[in-house]
């Protein structure tokens, strides 16, 4: 008995019952790639198996990327990858990346949450009056603050009336983006739009700075330095000390390479902001503050949906609702919760949109933006229909999206071309889960 | 209606019930019904059922559809409670009010749907709902160590890893991590529903090997299902339900194919 549990912690067991053992191709799709092998050789070649059979995981998002950037590159005459037109890029995609992380609490759990973009515009709006001069002349902090509280409320709203009521989420959040659209008339009162871009007043200077102040170069690298220094000691003794317990990990090249390549992207993005993108005379360079803010709340996210109890009955109840429910775990809270956070991080991509604009106004188009959001997650790879997802793919999903919208408004594209292209973008992302989902039920892997 | 007739022919069959019990002196039935009646409006499910659940034998419950297996099985988990007759658990009459009530016994359930979530992995599916946390957050490593433990020790090694998801597992694998699930908290009664219901020959035969385990881990295991081979294969005593009534109850030798069918048919056998 004592050699079945080591062949078990091993992670790698041959059949000793007579089991049907699944044939080979088969349990290549189904496991993990870091699963399947205890070498980064062999989980090459198990990654290469699953591609060639169909499930490719998040290359062709990337793939994806690369041919809109190159795309791109080649319509606007060299001005899409410049240095300044990318940073305008990571700014932009910020906010659909964080409306994305927003959408994909509800959307692990199968539900939708259509407010989120009018909940982005009222949360931009209660922390813009609230630091006016004359006026609540409230500090910074206390505004970003009651912006996001007032937003977690009306998500325990919508949270409520879905998980106590019962009433779909389709129907309530789609209430939701009226009303909230409603509350923000009201907000912004008569004069429909509200400067927070003033250079003196010190509490609308803040949230201006947090999008369009920049770290100065050598602290950004400093900071990149002990962010991948710690990053990488983290993930290296934590499967370290897995593979040292004989617990599942993924092989050592492998964590290697993670930490590589979470380096890599780090100084590519620190080389992209550091290059002066003014002019010679007024040089302006260093990295958005946006983008190390908006890390620390990935990392936040991520942390509380893989690692907390919360985050693991997110998932259940995503995946099997009667299991969860028979396990004990109260579908109500959780649901309600998770419309919470949904809601809170919708009003923090408010405040990145008020800092980014300098301020805001009743043309904040919170249902396309709301689009935008879902459409980042499910681009990503976060399922329509619940279970599915990682809060990380928000990042790449925001991306794409960002880059469609900065290249066709770069090359000077009519809104309703933009309109068209990114919705477009959106079916074709629905369209890869749906078919990607029966892939996988029917076994024939179409899973792009 | 049922109720009113019901009255009187109870407390004479309690009365009898007890005594006999005394008889039988040192039964160490797990988990003992006496006279348990449970009716839902006018349609009387159970009547005056009696059943003992010994520890370390598997009990097959057996009975045509309709027959009251599954609301038997609900008012062991708490799922139902009994309008008459009572429930001793290691001879203390209880009230299980509730599933969790249930679990706190020591009374497990693997129900047909096996209740797993196929986007989370093993650990994650046998720990659901009773996760280990350390300062906040879920202790993954302790987690995996004792699923891996739980795994072994019911001999299940046919799965390549602990940390698949439950979707790439076959249907034997499914039913082994459901049962591992169910008995990895010191249980000490395992209800199994159908558990074969679904399954191949070669997948049949590794879920029957673990309830063979599981009996000789010490565990009572009540085996719900109307497949012969799977009674006469780890059954060693039966009981078989027929509109409600408990028609017959013995040890698994008593019987044979013939007769067990002629009580699931029509409640006699002429044996």
């Amino acid at each position: 008995m004592a050699k079945a549990q080591d062949e078990i912690r091993q992670g790698a067991v041959e059949a000793s019952l007579p089991d049907t053992p699944p044939p080979a191709s088969a349990a290549v799709d189904a496991l993990p790639a870091e699963i399947v092998s205890d070498s980064l050789a062999s989980y090459l070649r198990t990654r290469a198996a699953r591609i060639r059979s169909g499930d490719s995981g998040a290359l062709p998002v990337l793939l994806g990327l690369v041919v809109i950037a190159v795309a791109f590159q080649i319509w606007t005459q060299g001005l899409f990858l410049s240095p300044g037109n990318l940073v305008n890029l990571f700014i932009e995609s910020m906010v659909f990346m964080t409306l994305g992380m927003a959408e994909i609490f509800v959307l692990l759990l199968g539900e939708i949450d259509l407010a989120a973009g009018y909940v982005l515009a009222v949360g931009a709006g209660i922390a813009a009056i609230l630091v006016q001069k004359p006026g609540f002349d409230w500090p910074w902090w206390l505004a970003i603050i009651v912006a996001l509280v007032c937003c977690g409320l009306t998500g325990a709203v919508w949270g409520t009336l879905v998980s106590r009521l019962h009433l779909p989420s389709f129907v309530v959040t789609l209430a939701g983006l009226l009303i909230m659209w409603g509350v923000m008339l009201v907000i912004l009162g008569n004069a429909g739009a509200v400067s927070i871009a003033s250079p003196i007043l010190v509490n609308q200077h803040v949230l201006y700075e947090i999008v369009n102040g920049n770290i100065p170069p050598l602290a950004g690298w400093v900071v990149l330095a002990l962010v991948v220094v710690l990053f990488g000691g983290v993930l290296w003794a934590r499967d370290a000390g897995r593979r040292r317990r004989g617990l599942v990990a993924p092989p050592p090249g492998l964590t290697a390479i993670k930490i590589a390549l979470f380096a890599l992207s780090g100084i590519v993005v620190v080389l992209i902001c550091d290059a002066n993108r003014g002019s010679a005379t007024s040089v302006v360079d260093g990295v958005p503050w946006v983008v190390p803010i908006v890390f620390i709340v990935l990392l936040l996210w991520v942390m509380l949906l893989q690692r907390t109890q919360f985050g693991r009955y997110v998932y259940a109840i995503g995946g099997n609702s009667d299991a969860a429910r028979r396990a004990g775990i109260s579908l109500a809270k959780v649901r309600t919760w998770a419309f919470v956070l949904c809601s809170v991080t919708a009003g923090f991509a408010g405040i990145l949109y008020l800092s980014w604009q300098g301020g805001t106004s009743t043309n904040v188009n919170g249902g396309q933006y709301v689009l935008y959001g879902v459409a980042a997650a499910v681009i990503g790879g976060t399922s329509l229909f619940g279970g599915r997802g990682k809060i990380a793919q928000a990042v790449i999903g925001g991306l794409v999206i960002g880059a469609i919208y900065n290249g066709l408004y770069l090359q000077g594209v009519q809104v309703q071309w933009q309109l068209i292209a990114t919705g477009s973008v959106l079916v074709a992302a629905v369209l890869i889960d749906t078919v990607s989902r029966r892939g996988t039920l029917s076994g024939s892997s179409t899973r792009i | 209606m049922s109720s009113d007739l019901g009255d009187g022919p109870l407390a004479q069959s309690t009365g009898l019930e007890l005594g006999a019990t005394a008889v039988a002196g040192s039964g160490t039935a797990l988990l003992q019904m006496r006279g348990v009646d449970k009716h839902f409006g006018p349609v009387q499910a159970l009547y005056q059922v009696d059943l003992d659940l010994p520890s370390g034998q598997v009990t097959a419950l057996c009975g045509d559809n309709g027959a009251g297996k599954s609301v038997l099985t609900r008012c062991i988990a708490g799922i139902h409670q009994p309008d008459r007759g009572e429930i001793l658990w290691e001879g203390k009459p209880v009230h299980i009010t509730g599933p969790r009530a249930a679990s706190e016994l020591g009374i497990e359930v693997v129900y047909q749907d096996l209740a797993l979530a196929d986007n989370l992995d093993i650990v994650q599916n046998m720990f659901l709902g009773r996760e280990r946390v350390r300062r906040g957050l879920l202790d993954e490593d302790s987690m995996e160590r004792s699923a891996a433990e739980t795994l072994a020790s019911l001999r299940v090694t046919t799965v390549r890893s602990i940390r698949q998801p439950v979707a790439s597992l076959s249907g034997g694998q499914r039913q082994a991590v459901a049962v591992a699930k169910a008995v990895m908290w010191n249980s000490k009664l395992v209800l199994l529903d159908e558990p074969t219901a679904a399954l191949g020959v070669v997948q049949t035969r590794m879920v029957l090997d673990l309830v063979k385990t599981l009996k000789d881990h010490g565990l009572g295991v009540m085996l719900i299902t109307h497949n012969l081979n799977d009674i006469f294969e780890v059954a060693d005593r039966l009981a078989i339900l027929h509109l409600g009534r408990k028609v017959a109850e013995g040890p698994a030798s008593e019987f044979d194919r013939q007769s067990v069918v002629e009580y699931m048919t029509t409640g006699r056998s002429e044996r």
